[in-house]
């Protein structure tokens, strides 16, 4: 087992990726997930760069990177989602790891006595020669995903209409009610953050718009 | 470069997604999550696709289904934020043990 340079890079990638793929799914901040997500999709980025597809990486750096983190991170805002370390796990998060972990075992069992000595010649694949038979041999599937994309974000915009549904029911038992402005609790401060007052008193210290005592 | 790296990188991204589909209770994180399975997928497409050009596919066909599968995902992500705005708007949540309306 003697290891070439594109093993050293691939060994790295998957550190960073997976590390970052790991804060994804156990990181409090929902927005922090997002973001560690963009390294997560970098790495998958790298890992096709070294497997020699260079248009697909570029492709994955611009559509998933790019795009749709940036449709993740409004559909966040849209949402309102809790930006505190507020973590909500179902309640059978044990089980959840206990299926990943057995997944993940039997996958690597597998991966290793398939291909544990298998070594893939990387030959860069030219953009070009992509393009050559994607738009000849591949030509029907491609027109078949062109409908399909049409298809999906006209269904989406009809979906996330205004004038669809009926609104939260009052009557149900899990209604929030996010109009209502919550009581003003012991110590709160009443000016506006950052404003001035002569003698300090009222306004806000830190950005918590709590005064200190 | 061994076949077992990118392999075993997809795995651990696809087994991570497992559990964030499982665990958290967030819909956009479960989307998230989904979003990394399907990156994990296409990982494998790519490597198994350089394992058969060196073996004489003229075709690329791992590269262009992973092109496929990215195009896919794209489309997933923005139905996919559709329906959980339109479950926001109906329920004023996104916890997804809230999306029991079609529940008994």
């Amino acid at each position: 087992m003697d290891l070439q340079l594109a093993d050293f890079w691939m060994l790295g990638i998957f550190i960073l990726a997976g590390a970052a793929g790991l804060l994804v799914v156990t990181s409090k901040n929902v927005v922090h997930s997002a973001l560690y997500l963009v390294v997560t999709l970098l790495g998958v980025a790298g890992v096709f760069l070294l497997l020699g597809a260079e248009f697909l990486a570029w492709t994955q750096v611009l559509v998933y990177a790019g795009a749709v983190i940036v449709l993740i991170l409004f559909g966040l805002m849209l949402t309102r989602a809790p930006i505190g370390p507020i973590r909500e796990d179902t309640e059978n998060s044990r089980l959840a790891f206990g299926v990943a972990a057995a997944l993940f075992g039997f996958l690597m069992v597998v991966i290793i006595a398939g291909f544990g000595d298998t070594r893939l010649d990387l030959v860069p694949t030219l953009t070009v020669d992509l393009a050559a038979v994607l738009y000849v041999e591949w030509a029907f599937p491609l027109l078949a995903l062109g409908f399909l994309l049409t298809v999906a974000l006209v269904g989406a915009v009809i979906i996330a209409r205004a004038d669809v549904g009926e609104g939260p029911d009052p009557t149900d038992d899990d209604y929030i009610d996010r109009t209502e402005v919550p009581a003003a609790r012991e110590g709160d401060s009443t000016a506006e953050p950052g404003a001035w007052s002569p003698d300090g008193a009222g306004a806000p210290v830190g950005i918590s718009g709590k005064a200190e005592a | 470069m061994l076949a077992v790296f990118p392999l075993a990188f997809s795995a651990l991204l696809f087994c991570l997604g497992v559990y964030g589909v499982l665990a958290r209770r967030n819909a956009v994180l479960v989307l998230m999550s989904v979003e990394m399975m399907l990156s994990a997928v296409t990982v494998n497409l790519v490597a198994f696709g350089a394992f058969g050009a060196a073996n004489g596919d003229v075709l690329l066909t791992g590269q262009v289904f992973a092109l496929l599968v990215l195009a896919v995902g794209a489309a997933e992500v923005g139905i996919g934020l559709a329906i959980i705005l339109l479950l926001y708007r109906n329920r004023a949540s996104v916890n997804i043990d809230d999306a029991d309306l079609m529940r008994y």
